[in-house]
């Protein structure tokens, strides 16, 4: 029992399969991305079967969170970007009920969005979506996104800036959701440790063990917390990404 | 020097990343506070960009620590 930190973020296959060479197994991971989709189906489908006046406490989560996102879009990209809102939602909700699930205790509970893969996956597709929605609005004119308002000769310095940046997004996007997962996740489990190794120890220091076991209580809070704000972190960030794509330095 | 010890050397190295981010969530906070204490009508308003920048701080962070990770267990 006395695992590492790191074994709770192992992906192991269930069953084993292969096409060409190419391992497609079905694995502990797209298991959780199959509960995940499975009860976000769900809580929409309950949410909306109710057709009382007063809304019951799962549609009214529902709408709230509806409301949330689209005010958020609202403001981050403009009115023309509640076109793309059913693609930010759709991956708020994802992000958000894959971090939540992860801490679910007593059942290994495999954090989806922990693995550097998903998360790079997603935001790939966000930059790709950023780029394509950007040159099909404007053409080659969304080159001018990197050419800042600045006197001619800081030109060439900053326009080389200002694509670094924009190429780092991806990159920022998608480490930032896996290493809040996975610092939390290893928090978890060395406190854990903490309180297996205390309490074996035996004598005065087992009652020292409940120092830990709060620890626990509190991280596990913390971790509430990061995984909502960092859900709703991808989801601005897209916001805002798309406001650079859709409005190449208009101001408001 | 054998390999593991300069493996744990240079993962401690790496976390020293995260003074950055103490450092900086605690201006993040404390300017926020400082100002909602002013006009606390005006910090309702203004909660959506202090949880954003308190995310983005801490991922700058936490980048250092995905370094230490990666010499740790890569």
């Amino acid at each position: 029992m006395a695992a590492g930190p790191m074994e709770q973020f192992e992906v192991h296959a269930i069953v084993p399969l292969e096409i060409g060479g190419i391992d497609i197994s079905f694995t502990n991971s797209s298991l959780w991305m199959c509960i995940v989709v499975v009860a976000i189906s769900l809580f929409f489908t309950i949410a909306a079967s109710s057709r009382s006046i007063v809304p019951s406490h799962m549609r009214s989560l529902a709408e709230i969170s509806y409301n949330f996102i689209a005010d958020m879009i609202r403001s981050a990209a403009g009115s023309d970007g509640l076109r793309f809102f059913p693609f930010i939602y759709a991956l708020f909700m994802f992000v958000l009920f894959a971090n939540v699930f992860g801490l679910i205790p007593f059942i290994h509970a495999f954090t989806v969005t922990s693995h550097i893969i998903v998360t790079l996956t997603l935001a790939l597709v966000v930059f790709t979506m950023v780029i394509v929605v950007g040159v099909l609005k404007h053409g080659f004119r969304f080159l001018k996104l990197f050419v800042p308002d600045v006197p001619w000769y800081m030109l060439p310095l900053l326009t080389l800036i200002e694509v670094i940046s924009f190429l780092s997004r991806p990159l920022s996007l998608s480490v930032r959701l896996f290493a809040n997962m996975l610092a939390g996740h290893i928090m978890l489990t060395v406190f854990g440790g903490f309180v297996v190794s205390l309490a074996a120890a035996g004598g005065a220091l087992s009652f020292l063990s409940i120092a830990p076991m709060l620890g626990i209580i509190g991280v596990s809070a913390l971790e509430f917390l990061v995984a909502f704000l960092q859900a709703y972190v991808f989801a601005i960030l897209t916001c805002i990404y798309l406001n650079d794509a859709l409005h190449l330095h208009e101001h408001h | 020097m054998d390999v593991e010890a300069a493996r744990f050397i240079g993962a401690g190295l790496a976390t020293m990343a995260l003074i950055g981010a103490g450092i900086g969530i605690g201006i993040v906070f404390g300017n926020f506070l400082s100002g909602a204490l002013r006009n606390p009508g005006a910090a309702a308003g203004q909660t959506t960009n202090l949880l954003l920048g308190f995310a983005l701080c801490e991922a700058t962070g936490l980048f250092g620590l995905v370094v230490a990770l990666i010499i740790l267990f890569g």
